[in-house]
C-alpha cells in the first residue's frame, strides 16, 4: 500500500502538464470559470482535446479511449483543475457515447462516436419531466411506433424538463414510453436518440435563482424519430438509463476541481481583512476551511480507492454513490464558505453589471464576483443526477441489503 | 499507488481476524474485562506466537521488515473485537522509540522481549494539568551524578497495571510548556520509587495514575537526545493515533453492521424497523462516515514516514475526521438500537463506549483542529 507515482506516473504527469500549458486557451485563461461562458468558449478546450486524442479517456481505445490507468485519469483531471479548465461536455463524453458504445449497434456507434470525440456534436438529456424527477420511471412521453410512406418510425409526444444546455444542442437522448401496459412502469421504457433540429421539437430556457439560463423545457409534439435511433432494445432503456446514471456518478466527486477551490478559497480569506487582520486569521473561519479540507482529503482518499478497486477490475458500483453524496456537499459548502468570505460584496447582482471598457469605478474586488451566483447554482448538484436522497436509497438496497 | 494490501499481510489479518472471532467472543470479553487482572495473558503469547509484534520492526531489529501498515491490519482487527491487550503501548509506543533512537544496547536489551511477548509496556506521557499538550509537563528528571532524579505524575496511564516497564516523558529543563527540555525515559515499573494507583476505564481497559518520587535512573535508560526529546515524541505520538484511528474504523464497521442487523430484527407497527425510510438513510450516513474514515486511516498511515510537517498534517486530519465519525456512529448506534442499546447486556453499548473514549485519546478533535489550523496557516 502506498500513495506514491511510480516513475512511469510522474512523466506521464510532466506531458500532461506540459500539453496543458502550451495548448490551454488564453483567452480561456482569462475567462476563469465565469457561469456566462459562450457555446464556442464551452467547447473551445474539448475540440483542441479531440485533434489530441485526449477527450474520451475512459472510453475503450477501439472507440478512442487512451488506455489510460485509473491513476492517469486521476492525473490527467488533477492537471486540468490546476488551470480550472472548461472540460468537455459530460452529455456526450461520459454519458450517452457509454451507452452508445455498450448497448449500441455498428451503424450508431459509426454514426455518433466520432462527434462525441472530437468536441463536433452537442448532445443534451431527456430525462426528467414535470411530473417524473426522483420517480424517473413514472415518465409520460410517449414513443408510438408508425409506419408510412416515410419509413418506419416513433412518433413522440410529451414534455422534458431540466434539459441542461438544449438550447445549444444538435442531439439529445431521451427516455419515452413505448409500453404504457408493460407490468412495471420500468419495463415499458425505450432509449432513443432524436436530432434536435427535427420538427416539433420546441426548446424553452429556464430562468434560474443565479439568473443564468442553463437547463430549459423541451416541449416534443408529434416528433418524427427514425426506429433505427433506438438503442439497443425495446422497452429495456430502464437498464441503459441506470447504467448511464452510475457512469455520470463516478466523474461527479469533483474532487481536483474542488482542492483548486479550497485554494482559491484561502487566497480569498488571506486578501480580505476582518477586525484588522487578514480572515485567515480568524479561528471561527479558519476551522471551516480546515473542516472542508479534512472532508474533502477523506473523499479523494475515498476516490482512489474507488479508482484502485476499478484498476483490478470491480467497476464503479454503488460506491459512486458515496462519491456523488459527500462530492457535492463539498462542492456546495465550498462556495457557501466562499460566499461568506467575500461578505458584504457577495450582494450586488453583478451579472448585468456591464463595466469592460466603461470608465466607471469596478463594484467590489474581481473575487467576489461570481460568489453569491455560484453558491447559488450549486444548490443543483445535491439535486441533479439522481438526488443525494436517492442515492441514499441507492445506498440502503445496494450496500446495506434493506 | 496502491490501495492492496500484499499476500503476507492478507494471510496475517485472516489469521488473526479468526482468532478474534474464535478467543475473543463478547461474552469471552465480558468475563475478562470483569476479572481481577482484567486482560488475558495467555493471549498476548499466542498474538506473539502469530508473529504480529515482530511485523513493525526491521530485520536487523529481530522483526520482521513490515511497517504501519502491518499496525493497522493489526488494530482494525482489534477493534471489530474490543480487543482489550495492550497492542499501541507496547509495540507501536515503546518499540517506535527504540525503533527511531533507542542505541543498540536498548534495542537488544528490549526489542526482542517486545517481539517474543515477554515485555509489557505503558507509555506515561499524560499530566493531571498537561491536557493534550506533550511539552506541558511538570514531571522532571534532574540530573545527579551518572543517574537521573524523576519526579512527578503521570495521568490515566493506559495499561499500566499490566505492564512491567514504562515509557516516562519528563522535563530536563527549560520551563512548563517549553518546546526544549523535554526527554525520555525508559525504566522497569518495578524501580524504586514508582507507586501506581489502578483503575477500570470506562471501556473496558485498565489504566494507573503513576507517581514517581525520586525516582534514579540510569543515563542509559534515556532514549534519544537529553532535552530534544519533543519531535521524537510527536512522531511516536502520530503512529500511535494512527494506529488507533484503525482500530476506531474495526469498532465502528461492526458497530454499523449490528445496528443494521438490529434494524432487519426488531419490528415495529407491524414491520421491522429497517424498512422505514427515516432510519435507512441515518445508517447510510453511519455507513459513509465508516468508509470516509477508513480512507483517513489509511492517508495517516501512509504519510507517517513523510516529513514532520506533512505527517503531522494528514495525522490531524485524520484524527479529526473519524473522532468526529466515531461519535456520529456510536450514537446513531444506541438510538438506532432503542431502550435495548442502553443496556449492559448488548455488545454495542461497549463499542460506544470505546468509540468515546477514542476521541480524548492523544487529543480529541478540537485539539487537532488547531493543530491543523496552525499547519495551514504558517504563511
Amino acid at each position: 500500500m502506498n500513495l506514491e507515482f511510480s516513475p512511469e506516473e510522474m512523466a506521464f504527469r510532466d506531458e500532461v502538464r506540459a500539453f496543458i500549458q502550451d495548448n490551454y486557451p488564453d483567452r480561456l485563461r482569462e475567462l476563469g470559470a465565469r457561469e456566462d461562458l459562450s457555446p464556442e468558449d464551452m467547447v473551445a478546450w474539448y475540440k483542441i482535446l479531440g485533434e489530441k486524442g485526449w477527450s474520451v479517456p475512459a472510453w475503450p481505445t477501439e472507440y478512442g479511449g487512451t488506455g489510460w490507468t485509473p491513476t492517469q485519469r486521476y492525473i490527467w483531471s488533477e492537471e486540468n483543475a490546476r488551470v480550472s479548465a472548461i472540460m468537455p461536455l459530460p452529455f456526450g463524453v461520459s454519458m450517452v457515447g457509454p451507452v452508445i458504445y455498450t448497448f449500441g449497434n455498428d451503424a450508431q456507434k459509426d454514426r455518433h462516436l466520432p462527434g462525441i470525440r472530437k468536441g463536433d456534436v452537442w448532445w443534451c438529456q431527456g430525462y426528467s419531466e414535470p411530473g417524473a424527477g426522483s420517480d424517473l420511471a413514472s415518465l409520460k412521453t410517449t414513443a408510438v411506433r408508425a409506419k408510412d410512406s416515410g419509413g418506419d418510425h416513433y412518433v413522440i409526444n410529451g414534455q422534458k424538463t431540466w434539459t441542461t444546455l438544449a438550447q445549444h444542442a444538435d442531439w439529445g437522448f431521451f427516455l419515452c414510453r413505448t409500453d404504457p401496459d408493460a407490468a412495471r412502469p420500468q419495463e415499458g421504457i425505450s432509449f432513443i436518440l432524436i436530432d434536435m433540429n427535427t420538427p416539433g421539437i420546441e426548446v424553452r430556457p429556464i430562468k434560474l435563482i443565479d439568473g443564468g439560463y442553463e437547463v430549459n423545457e423541451t416541449w416534443l409534439t408529434d416528433v418524427r424519430v427514425p426506429v433505427e435511433n433506438l438503442v439497443g432494445e425495446e422497452n429495456k432503456g430502464w437498464t441503459y438509463a441506470k447504467f448511464l446514471l452510475a457512469h455520470e456518478r463516478s466523474g461527479i466527486a469533483g474532487v481536483a476541481r474542488s482542492k483548486r477551490g479550497v485554494e482559491k478559497l484561502r487566497d480569498i480569506a488571506k486578501a480580505e481583512m476582518m477586525d484588522g487582520e487578514p480572515l485567515m486569521r480568524d479561528f471561527d473561519f479558519a476551522r471551516k476551511i480546515s473542516q472542508l479540507e479534512i472532508d474533502l482529503a477523506a473523499l479523494e482518499i475515498t476516490e482512489l480507492r474507488t479508482l484502485a478497486g476499478e484498476q483490478a477490475g470491480r467497476g464503479p458500483g454503488p460506491e459512486s454513490s458515496i462519491l456523488k453524496i459527500k462530492g457535492t456537499e463539498i462542492q456546495q459548502r465550498l462556495t457557501e464558505l466562499t460566499l461568506e468570505a467575500v461578505g458584504q460584496y457577495g450582494t450586488p447582482y453583478y451579472r448585468d453589471l456591464v463595466d469592460a471598457g466603461s470608465n466607471e469605478y469596478p463594484i467590489g474586488p474581481d473575487h467576489a464576483r461570481h460568489a453569491a451566483a455560484d453558491y447559488f447554482n450549486m444548490r443543483k448538484t445535491s439535486i441533479y443526477g439522481g438526488s443525494n436522497e436517492i442515492q441514499r436509497n441507492i445506498i440502503t438496497k445496494l450496500i446495506l441489503g434493506l | 499507488m496502491d490501495f492492496n494490501f500484499t499476500e503476507e499481510q492478507g494471510m496475517v489479518r485472516d489469521s488473526l481476524a479468526r482468532m478474534v472471532r474464535e478467543q475473543y467472543d463478547f461474552d469471552t470479553r465480558r468475563s475478562v474485562v470483569e476479572s481481577e487482572s482484567g486482560w488475558r495473558p495467555e493471549i498476548w503469547t499466542q498474538l506473539a506466537e502469530l508473529g504480529l509484534f515482530g511485523m513493525p520492526f526491521a530485520e536487523a531489529d529481530g522483526g520482521f521488515g513490515g511497517g504501519a501498515i502491518d499496525s493497522l491490519i493489526v488494530m482494525e482487527e482489534f477493534g471489530k473485537g474490543l480487543v482489550v491487550e495492550p497492542f499501541v503501548p507496547t509495540v507501536v509506543c515503546a518499540g517506535g522509540f527504540l525503533k527511531h533512537a533507542g542505541t543498540d544496547a536498548q534495542k537488544a536489551d528490549h526489542l526482542a522481549a517486545i517481539i517474543g511477548g515477554s515485555r509489557v509496556f505503558a507509555f506515561a506521557y499524560a499530566e493531571p494539568r498537561g491536557r493534550y499538550d506533550l511539552a506541558n509537563l511538570e514531571t522532571t528528571a534532574k540530573r545527579d551524578g551518572d543517574a537521573y532524579l524523576l519526579n512527578g505524575h503521570k495521568a490515566v496511564v493506559t495499561g499500566a497495571p499490566w505492564a512491567s516497564h514504562l515509557i516516562v516523558t519528563a522535563r530536563t529543563s527549560g520551563e512548563r510548556r517549553d518546546r526544549d527540555g523535554v526527554s525520555v525515559f525508559i525504566l522497569s515499573k518495578e524501580s524504586d520509587g514508582v507507586t501506581t494507583r489502578d483503575y477500570p476505564t470506562v471501556d473496558g481497559r485498565r489504566a494507573s495514575e503513576v507517581y514517581f518520587e525520586n525516582v534514579a535512573v540510569p543515563s542509559d535508560a534515556l532514549i534519544g537526545d537529553e532535552g530534544d526529546g519533543l519531535p521524537l515524541i510527536e512522531r511516536v505520538v502520530d503512529e500511535a493515533i494512527a494506529a488507533l484511528c484503525a482500530e476506531a474504523c474495526g469498532a465502528m464497521k461492526v458497530a454499523h453492521e449490528m445496528t443494521v442487523e438490529y434494524s432487519r430484527q426488531r419490528k415495529q407497527f407491524g414491520a421491522p424497523i429497517g424498512s422505514f425510510q427515516v432510519l435507512q438513510h441515518r445508517m447510510v450516513d453511519m455507513f459513509m462516515e465508516y468508509e470516509q474514515s477508513l480512507s483517513m486511516a489509511y492517508l495517516a498511515t501512509l504519510r507517517l514516514d513523510e516529513g514532520a510537517a506533512e505527517r503531522k498534517r494528514a495525522v490531524s486530519s485524520a484524527k479529526v475526521r473519524i473522532g468526529q465519525a466515531a461519535h456520529h456512529i456510536g450514537q446513531e448506534a444506541i438510538q438506532i438500537h432503542g431502550g435495548m442499546g442502553m443496556t449492559d447486556e448488548l455488545a454495542i453499548g461497549h463499542y460506544f463506549k470505546r468509540l468515546t473514549v477514542f476521541d480524548s485519546e492523544f487529543g480529541n478533535v478540537d485539539h487537532h483542529m488547531k493543530r491543523h489550523i496552525a499547519l495551514s496557516t504558517v504563511d
